[in-house]
């Protein structure tokens, strides 16, 4: 089947709903997920989404935007940094109108509490800046931008897997998807992609995000030959629940948790003396991994507590019921009595598709765009994180650069034509389907799965060295191998997860292969990206982004300068 | 330890009548019945279905009845079944099952979507660039509801919805309602108080408690809706 839109939005979670409300105001839209939309991970979001109200204390746009770029190691660029600070507070405002459910303070506003690495007057003491509904804050947002595309008429394409970006003379017209329920390809024929399929957390052993975090709209656009930027920043959340990786918002270090080692001791004062257990997420990640090699692990095994017991019952119950409800249901644990056994979770990607303030997708990765293909969210790269996120600072980046992406959308669609569908697209996309179908390898999906998640999580997470980042590589390159040989149990085509499972790992694996290749090339140490044998961060000869391309002789790498306009490049320290 | 699941099978693209597989599989009693359908899939046989994404109770795509109860796969625990014997594991009841566990959710958000008033989520006016000023107590008044992972649990477990009034409109919607009713923000709260007022609307609801006893989330469900009714009863019946 072949539809047509203005323009078609692959991922329903905030990013692609914002711009398809934003859309919908003067265009035809479509969006389409591989889950139900209402399913999105940004509904996975718990602590907050920050902006300078200044509700509870005094706070500025350049205070945030400090914070945002220190946060980021300097790998930030600051003209984007400045957009995201700056329109935070408008976007707050905006979704309040639009009906979310804030929590409030005395005065009848909205509610603001602290988050790591967000600081008043330029790194002093923690400030309260994070705008919350409890600890559902992303769940509430995409809920309510969710009825209000219902009711604005967008069409929602749910359970329709985005296969490949349609693309003619060199100008995106619309996606292949795979329909899970029939088995069948959709064509949908549009002037304008946007691409908001979130992170790839997947590829690691231990992830905070959902099964459907597998990469797909990275490697959408790498395939169609745009570069892949700062993949190599991958941030691992200091509080998973051990073993299974469940997110603990840092909300509850914002209302009072403190990490302990097995001696007891809030160990963070020793790591970052002025915002302790709330420094940013890569500075503490790395703290608990020293813990335990030092021994100090809870019975010096492989996580340490989370010690929510002086928050109170009824505080946690108010601030943090979710979080309270996964310690008990997953742990048997009541938080207010006793302390969360925790270890860092793959949490976000800060490197992805290059981005301009619009969201238009950069063919050079540099300054072209490519016509008519846009991205936002955990999938693009602005770059508004360099090489770590801060808290709070990816719900704000989801409605400030989709709502962008959007209108600059709406406007293109005005100004361009429907190019014509590439030939024979939807017999093309049939044959890769029932090719891969009749695939009978021996190799099975689950094994080389377990492989990958198991290799990049012991050589490519907090902690990387040169040999093992090489042995990760020829591994990663050895299963991609092997994926070709992949066979499939099931051929089935109503609801064939098999065959969604292979598509999605070998998006994984290609990306794992642009992970651990951008990280063995990078020898310094910033941000999230941590190396034993380059343990400084060098500006004189890495303050750049990584630019990975794909070519018929395998990975290229390039670099392009960092964008610092208001604040200097000055030592990270908390 | 190993763990047996009997599990309802059914294509609806081919197979006249539904049948059961068992399975046996590898786990620990605190893992996740949601672990053990992986396994089943990923290990035993690709052909299983159903739906899952975040696999911590939060995205709402694992509803099942689980050994008689409707739940989410991934939130319920092999410990809090009788593992001794065997889990028995079938489709949310009340929508049409198109494969295995996968049941067709449109009776479900076509509900959910059926609360808003023609075309529209309507607050009252503010100034620009200023929120909306809402005391705490204001804002607690529907703080159960906003809980909602849409996950349609309660209505699969509803008797009015299973046995009494197919048509009923069900806990989530109300709840839906319940939220933007009670909600100081919203412009026309009547608006919405007479969708719920129409045939196969809030009054068929008997009180069984169901919702709230299988809801995921803890939502006080029927609480919410009898504080609905009551104000439905105050605004458009009693004469003032």
């Amino acid at each position: 089947m072949i539809q047509q839109y203005d323009a078609v939005i692959v991922g329903a979670g905030i990013a692609g709903l914002t711009a398809a409300m934003k859309a919908s105001e003067s265009c035809n839209v479509a969006v389409v997920s591989k889950v139900y939309a209402s399913r999105s991970h940004s509904g996975a979001a718990q602590g907050g989404i920050a902006a300078s109200l200044g509700n509870e204390e005094e706070d500025h746009w350049e205070w945030h935007m400090f914070d945002t770029v220190k946060g980021g190691d300097y790998l930030v660029d600051q003209d984007m940094a400045e957009i995201l600070a700056r329109e935070a507070p408008e976007r707050i405002i905006e979704l309040e109108h639009l009906g979310v459910p804030f929590s409030r303070n005395k005065d009848g506003k909205i509610e603001q509490r602290r988050f790591g690495g967000h600081t008043k007057n330029f790194g002093e003491a923690p400030i309260k800046r994070a705008c919350y509904a409890s600890d559902r804050t992303g769940r509430v947002i995409m809920d309510t931008i969710f009825d209000h595309c219902l009711v604005r008429g967008v069409k929602i394409y749910d359970e329709l897997f985005a296969k490949s970006l349609l693309i003619t003379n060199k100008k995106c017209c619309g996606v292949a998807g795979y329909d899970l329920a029939t088995g069948e390809m959709e064509i949908i024929h549009a002037k304008a992609v946007m691409l908001a399929t979130g992170g790839c957390g997947r590829i690691f052993k231990t992830t905070s995000m959902s099964f459907a975090a597998t990469g797909d709209g990275f490697q959408l656009a790498f395939d169609a030959g745009v570069p892949l930027e700062d993949m190599e920043f991958v941030q691992f959340h200091p509080t998973g629940i051990r073993g299974l990786g469940i997110l603990i918002s840092e909300a509850a270090r914002a209302e009072g948790g403190i990490l302990r080692n097995n001696s007891g001791e809030q160990f963070m004062e020793r790591y970052a003396p002025t915002l302790k257990d709330l420094a940013p997420r890569d500075i503490i990640s790395r703290a608990i991994l020293v813990e335990i090699q030092a021994g100090r692990g809870i019975d010096g095994s492989d996580y340490v507590n989370l010690d929510l017991t002086s928050i109170g019952k009824k505080q946690l119950q108010l601030e943090l019921s979710e979080i309270a409800s996964f310690a008990k249901t997953y742990l048997g644990i009541d938080p207010s009595e006793a302390p969360i056994p925790v270890a860092p979770t793959c949490h976000y990607m800060m490197g992805g598709i290059p981005t301009d303030a619009v969201g238009r997708v950069l063919v050079d990765g540099n300054k072209k765009p490519f016509p008519g293909l846009y991205a936002a969210g955990e999938c693009a790269c602005v770059s508004v994180h360099g090489a770590n996120r801060l808290g709070t600072n990816s719900l704000v980046d989801l409605l400030v650069f989709g709502r962008r992406a959007g209108e600059d959308i709406a406007k293109y669609v005005k100004e361009n034509s429907l190019p014509p569908l590439p030939q024979d697209a939807e017999a093309t996309a049939s044959k890769e389907i029932s090719r891969l179908l009749e695939l009978t390898g021996k190799e099975r999906i689950a094994t080389i799965r377990d492989e990958t998640q198991k290799v990049m999580m012991d050589k490519c997470s907090v902690f990387r060295e040169k040999k093992g980042l090489e042995q990760a590589l020829n591994k990663i390159r050895e299963l991609k191998n092997r994926w070709e040989n992949v066979g499939l149990t099931y051929n089935g085509k109503s609801y064939n997860y098999e065959l969604e499972d292979a598509l999605e790992l070998g998006n994984m694996l290609k990306l794992a292969e642009v992970i651990v290749f951008s990280a063995l090339r990078r020898e310094e140490s910033r941000g999230a990206h941590y190396r034993n044998d380059f343990t400084e961060r060098n500006d004189e000869n890495w303050l750049k982004h990584t630019l990975v391309f794909q070519t018929p002789e395998g990975l290229q790498v390039s670099y392009k300068p960092v964008t610092v306009t208001r604040f200097e490049p000055k030592a990270r320290k908390y | 330890m190993e763990v047996k699941l009997k599990i309802f099978r059914f294509d609806s693209k081919g197979d006249k009548e539904p049948h059961y597989d068992t399975f046996i599989v590898e786990a620990k009693p605190t893992e996740r019945v949601l672990d053990c359908l992986n396994r089943i899939r990923w290990e035993q046989d690709a052909s299983l279905a159903y739906r899952m994404s975040c696999a911590h109770g939060i995205c709402g795509s694992d509803g099942m009845t689980i050994s008689g109860t409707s739940a989410l796969a991934c939130q319920k625990l092999v410990k809090d079944y009788d593992y001794s014997k065997e889990i028995l594991i079938e489709p949310l009841r009340f929508f049409p099952i198109i494969k295995d566990l996968v049941v067709d959710m449109t009776p479900f958000f076509s509900r959910e979507k059926s609360v808003h008033p023609e075309g529209r989520i309507a607050l009252t006016p503010t100034d620009e660039g200023r929120e909306h000023l809402q005391s705490i107590r204001e804002r607690a008044q529907f703080d159960d509801d906003i809980k909602c992972i849409m996950c349609a649990c309660c209505v699969s477990a509803c008797p009015v919805n299973l046995k009494e009034d197919p048509s009923y409109v069900g806990p989530a919607a109300i709840l839906r309602a319940h939220r933007y009713i009670f909600d100081s923000r919203t412009q026309d709260p009547l608006e919405r108080m007479r969708i719920m007022d129409k045939p196969h609307g809030i009054w068929e609801c008997k009180t069984y408690f169901k919702c709230t006893e299988v809801c995921p989330k803890g939502i006080r469900v029927t609480d919410r809706i009898l504080e609905a009714k009551r104000k439905i009863l105050g605004e458009l019946h009693l004469v003032k």
